[in-house]
């Protein structure tokens, strides 16, 4: 279900390095339940604009607000170091492109999932161990597999950990990166299946960005298009999929089909 | 176990106790706020000692910097008073310092210990010097230096308590028996390293000064008299120290720390007192009362 309640905005977000500009006065936001998907080929600036809207890359200009638990809508860049770090530990998960930047790989897959409860404050070993388990079974892999490290799952496998991390610990507002890139065909579709499940079971927001128009078209409420690090097009996913209007959305259509 | 005066002056070309002035200084002011913020981590520009790294360069420079003339130096290593390093780097002050050396803990002021606390509780005035191999608890989970001092300013310790729930996933203890993470006056988490869990309790508010210096991570931190220093633990897992079936099989001691020591080629194996010290005075005490040593005991 998509709240009326705005979780998230972005005004006029300038990210640059150097002399290039990554990302151009991008603005948007994000309800709660809802699902935004971040299109656009490589280069395009959807990464850039994702880094700095989960709070890890400081925009040229441009503010990023986020509705703080008990505070309201409030300026990520302008809260103190601490209360960022504590609203991207506590009300945020991150699913990465590799499995390997956002699971600790000398540490067991039961371990990775616990530690977004652990830093949550939670201190009591079994129900984490509870809790580890169930969503081992939620992301369907083997329970009895949870005191084995990453390196010993395959690709698609560590990418299931690494969701199942990301979630543990009840975020409302979940940040991927191509959260199937480098899968394989089948391999994606059985992934994302499980986590268009996921998605509506828990009533997460979700901004997702991919450069694969199938990933965005299964999961994503609502795109975004962008081009050179500027927003061209945006609506309704099957609506910009199906009747693309920007010159730029057509072509990247059709190139798709 | 006698105390040996060794002749004052030392090697020429050289400062008194190896290290220039200033440098000593430099660690002295280093120690300082070591102990003004308990368990916080002090940089300090580590100088090279001629002893390998890992072979005690940070407790030998903590040490250059306090000794002096009144000094008595006792210096351990795996709690043995005569293993190699130990008799190495008490042969190295009683040379460039002129100090007098000795095996007694209740006789020295300076301890540089790697590995043991002495059994002997220690009293105020001294000072327990420990070597350092890693000194930031978060290392093991945290590569990068900027993160983990972010997660020590702002209370972040998580992590740690991720090991200790591995060490249950893995193995249905903490796996930690040695190094235990701590958390030291209320606010700091530090690593004992590399002392055996069995020694944590024996860190808190105890009276004696407790330096802990690690020369290639370039850290100094501290544990001043009477601190609290309280092992981290799960709630439904209370922190627990490692026992042993039977006492020690030279001086009877059931409440010291063990060490397995092989004694021949036949999977022959005993346990003692890994505190020499502590052992040959206990023995002694039982020789003078009669005790009769047990059989196939060593002398």
């Amino acid at each position: 279900m998509i709240g009326d309640k705005i979780l998230l905005e972005a005004r006029g977000v300038t990210v640059r390095y150097g002399k290039t500009v990554a990302c151009d006065g991008v603005s948007l936001d994000l309800r709660a339940g809802e699902v935004l998907g971040i299109v656009g080929e490589s280069g395009s600036g959807k990464t850039s604009l994702l880094t700095s809207l989960s709070g890890r890359l400081r925009p040229a200009s441009g503010e990023v607000l986020f509705d703080v638990r008990g505070q309201g809508l409030a300026d990520v860049y302008a809260l103190s170091e601490p209360d960022r770090r504590r609203v991207r530990r506590e009300e945020w998960g991150f699913v990465h492109q590799n499995p390997r930047d956002g699971l600790r790989l000398r540490i067991s897959a039961g371990g990775n999932i616990v530690e977004p409860l652990l830093m949550c404050g939670e201190r009591r070993y079994e129900p984490m161990r509870g809790t580890a388990i169930q969503w081992l079974e939620r992301v369907e892999l083997d329970p009895a597999r949870i005191d084995q490290r990453p390196s010993q799952f395959s690709g698609g496998m560590q990418q299931r950990v690494q969701i199942a991390r990301a979630l543990a610990h009840r975020p409302r507002l979940v940040f991927m990166d191509e959260p199937t890139g480098g899968l394989d065909v089948s391999v994606q579709a059985r992934l994302l299946d499980m986590l268009r499940g996921l998605v509506r079971e828990l009533d997460l927001a979700v901004m997702v960005v991919t450069h694969d128009l199938a990933v965005a078209r299964l999961l994503a409420d609502r795109l975004m298009v962008m081009k050179n690090g500027r927003v061209v097009e945006t609506g309704l996913t099957d609506q910009v999929l199906d009747d693309p209007q920007d010159a730029y959305t057509q072509l990247l259509v059709s190139a798709a089909m | 176990m006698t105390a040996q005066t060794a002749t004052r002056p030392m090697l020429d070309g050289y400062n008194y106790a190896y290290l220039d002035e200033q440098t000593k200084r430099m660690i002295r002011r280093t120690m300082l706020k070591a102990i003004a913020i308990p368990g916080y981590q002090v940089p300090f520009g580590s100088r090279e000692m001629p002893i390998p790294y890992g072979w005690g360069t940070g407790g030998m420079q903590l040490t250059a910097s306090l000794i002096g003339d009144s000094d008595v130096f006792k210096c351990i290593d795996q709690g043995a008073d005569d293993t190699t390093n130990a008799v190495s780097i008490r042969a190295f002050f009683a040379k460039v310092a002129g100090v007098t050396t000795t095996e007694d803990t209740e006789a020295a002021t300076i301890i540089q210990s790697r590995h043991r606390k002495p059994e002997h509780p220690l009293r105020e005035g001294q000072i327990m010097v420990y070597q350092v191999p890693q000194p930031d608890p978060l290392r093991r989970f945290e590569a990068r230096e900027t993160e983990t001092r972010a997660m020590h300013a702002y209370s972040e310790y998580a992590l740690p308590y991720l090991g200790l729930y591995e060490g249950y996933a893995r193995l249905g203890r903490a796996s930690s028996a040695a190094g235990h993470p701590v958390l030291t006056n209320e606010r700091y988490v530090m690593t004992p390293s590399p002392i055996p869990s069995f020694d944590n309790p024996k860190l808190h508010n105890s009276p004696e000064l407790q330096l802990f210096g690690a020369g290639r991570e370039k850290r100094i931190y501290a544990v001043p008299p009477y601190t609290s220093v309280v092992s981290l633990h799960l709630e439904d897992k209370p922190f627990e120290t490692q026992r042993w079936g039977a006492g020690c099989e030279l001086c009877g001691s059931t409440d010291s720390y063990l060490d397995e020591v092989i004694i021949d080629d036949k999977g022959g194996r005993m346990f003692v007192c890994s505190d020499t010290h502590y052992c040959a005075i206990r023995r002694a005490e039982r020789e003078r009362a009669g005790v009769a040593p047990a059989e196939g005991q060593i002398p």
